[in-house]
């Protein structure tokens, strides 16, 4: 088992996805259990399925010093990065500790792949358009290429790609940095826009409902594609003693399959086991745990496996009935919302399930509910079998 | 500054080189790349059906993983890695764009989920049953030291050997203007913490720059072609091909370098 880590504080967060823009809309959703998956209007060929649109990426402009980098993901990222004073903290964090000294760790699956598909929608004589033949935004770095040029962090800038566990990989990568000294702050995060790709290549795999998810519904059917942006700055517990903390990681892989998680959630255990290790807290600690809960059979018959481990109060909920799955953007929107629950003590309900498994049913929060939540976890899966489970916690618990 | 690291296997692919005793001869000028040498990695630890599903840059991958895994003795199932690559599997990307603009329901599953960065990690795991955590990153042409900076920071902070792997392969379609990636290159390293006697490397972070690489680096004619992320690649082998000590000063981020002093 790894070692007890220092925790690290959250000094500022927030989240845009289909719930809406910053923290605010996303806190008044979920204790209205109001949830933002709409009919698909997006898909360039019909598609029968709910999607979590953001509203207004389309009117949104990038400045001038960095309109190069147009295109849909990059707009949303902008548009994240305006809410809740996160701009303001970045620059104060980069005048504090130098812009050298603050890393860019953002997550993401689909970067601006959208952009590509729109050039081979347009194609000029085989080559792509001219106002999309910038390379910059034609590689899966665009997004955190962009987010260093906008917010002026010049510390080492990684994109993590590992499909649905990529902006919960984020929160590890840039604790070991700060561990070894080698920066005093990260901006970590993750961006993921709708796009043909992400809609047809989930249908392909026979993975979308046709009407909207069902997490741990024993009639789930599948999976709702949304978009979000979210982003968290940490730094040392001593730059913020209140703020609400990352107290561990754990990362692992199935050994499996490349798109089925492995039967007896082996590698998700494990992901949870190292986690809580790290944190230095035993599983019946936990008071709350955001389900990956994709709402596709198998993920979710998997998930449920891990349940047992805590005590009946921890109280579970998947939240992409929500917000659709925002696949590489998952992990740092849920632990965004993991952090609001946290903050302001609420349980978010696991919406679109009416007909619990039954083996999911004792620990699912089915209703939203106020209740002081010191210690939560939040899991993320991927593609090729990628786990990330990461454990949060209120300011003074420790 | 990070802890020295000791670099107990490489790996390497490139057209005409396809494993690290030939690149390494070629480096030292004592070889010539090889005419006859395979056009595609072969992907051979990778079981039978996987390696029919496998795209190019997964094979490339685990070539280079399974050399640099068995010059180091060390078994992968409990081999933490790092999969960087500039722009992925580029060929699957040219097939899911020009699907979607003709044809979008025909979309084909296995290509969908072998266009994924990690898709080299996936399989990688699968293949030597690890459960180890496994990654995928990239930084554009800085993808090569980002790349070795996440893994090196992985070994110092959790104690423990570490694969990392570093590829690209050649693009096709209309977006080849884009990347302008031709060939296909992979290098791979376990990093150990703790130097002692054998290959070591030092490893810090550096405000200043070294503007031979600030687009490119050692440039080998039908090796590296354009990609920026393989000639740092190969001017990092370059060193550990000679005899003396020597540093390297490769892109980071907008702001730092990568300093690093290889003892082959």
């Amino acid at each position: 088992m790894p070692e007890r880590i220092e925790p690290l504080a959250i000094t500022a967060y927030s989240a845009t996805s289909a719930l809406g823009h910053g923290l605010a809309a996303h806190r008044a959703a979920v204790r209205d259990a109001r949830g933002g998956l709409a009919i698909n209007d997006f898909s360039t060929a019909p598609l029968e399925c709910r999607i979590g649109r953001v509203a207004g990426i389309e009117e949104v402009a990038l400045p001038a010093n960095v309109a190069h980098w147009d295109c849909r993901n990059n707009r949303l990222a902008w548009l994240g990065l305006q809410q809740d004073g996160l701009r303001d903290a970045i620059a104060t964090s980069v005048a504090h500790h130098g812009a050298s000294r603050v890393a860019l760790v953002l997550g993401t699956s689909t970067a601006s792949i959208g952009a590509t598909e729109d050039a081979y929608r347009r194609l000029d004589h085989g080559h792509f358009p001219a106002d999309l033949q910038r390379p910059e935004i034609h590689t899966p770095h665009s997004l955190a290429a962009f987010v260093a040029d906008a917010t002026g962090i010049t510390g080492p800038a990684l994109t993590i790609s590992t499909a649905c566990s990529s902006s919960a990989k984020v929160f590890a990568s840039a604790e070991r940095l700060i561990r070894l000294g080698l920066i005093d702050a990260a901006l970590v995060g993750g961006v993921d826009t709708l796009c043909d790709s992400v809609l047809f290549g989930f249908h392909s795999l026979e993975l979308v409902s046709p009407r909207g998810c069902r997490p741990f519904d024993a009639r789930r059917d599948g999976i709702s594609i949304g978009e979000a942006a979210a982003f968290a700055l940490l730094e040392r517990v001593e730059a913020a003693p209140d703020a609400p903390r990352l107290l561990g990681h754990g990362e692992s892989s199935d050994a499996h399959h490349m798109s089925t998680p492995h039967p007896e959630g082996r590698g998700a255990l494990s992901a949870l086991d190292d986690a809580l290790a790290r944190a230095g807290i035993r599983a019946d600690a936990v008071d709350y745990i955001n389900l990956h809960g994709t709402a596709t059979p198998k993920n979710d018959e998997v998930e449920a496996k891990l349940l047992p481990r805590f005590p009946a109060r921890t109280r579970a909920s998947s939240t992409k009935g929500f917000t659709g799955h925002t696949l590489g953007a998952a992990g740092a929107l849920e632990a965004v919302i993991t952090l609001l629950a946290i903050e302001h003590g609420i349980v978010p309900p696991n919406l679109g399930c009416s007909e619990p498994m039954p083996e999911a049913a004792k620990w699912l929060a089915l209703q939203p509910r106020e209740q002081r939540i010191d210690v939560a976890v939040s899991n993320s899966f991927g593609f090729g079998g990628n786990n990330a489970c990461l454990v949060f916690g209120r300011g003074e618990t420790l | 500054m990070i802890a020295p690291l000791r670099v107990i296997g490489i790996g390497a692919w490139a057209p005409g080189a396809p494993d690290w005793q030939h690149l390494r001869g070629i480096l030292r000028g004592e070889a010539a790349p090889d005419d006859d040498a395979p056009a595609r990695p072969a992907g051979a630890v990778l079981p039978a059906a996987e390696r029919r599903r496998a795209p190019d840059g997964v094979r490339l991958a685990a070539d280079v993983a399974a050399q640099a895994t068995a010059m180091a003795g060390i078994d992968p199932a409990n081999l933490p890695c790092v999969f960087a690559s500039t722009h992925g599997e580029v060929g699957i990307t040219d097939y899911v764009c020009e699907t979607l603009a003709r044809a979008p329901l025909e979309l084909s599953p296995t290509r969908f989920h072998n266009s994924v960065l990690n898709a080299p990690a996936g399989y990688w795991t699968i293949a030597t049953g690890c459960t180890a955590a496994s990654s995928a990153v990239t930084a554009h042409h800085r993808s090569f030291a980002s790349g070795l900076l996440e893994a090196a920071v992985f070994a110092c902070a959790e104690g423990k050997p570490v694969l990392f792997a570093s590829c690209d392969v050649a693009s096709s379609g209309p977006l080849v203007e884009m990347t302008r990636t031709t060939l296909a290159f992979g290098v791979a390293l376990v990093l150990a913490p703790g130097a002692s006697a054998g290959a070591t490397m030092g490893l810090a972070l550096s405000d200043a720059m070294d503007e031979r690489f600030a687009d490119g680096g050692l440039a080998l004619p039908g090796v590296t072609g354009d990609n920026p992320a393989n000639a740092h690649a190969l001017a990092l082998l370059q060193r550990f091909a000679a005899e003396t000590t020597s540093r390297l000063r490769l892109p980071l981020s907008s702001g730092l370098s990568l300093d690093m002093e290889i003892t082959p």
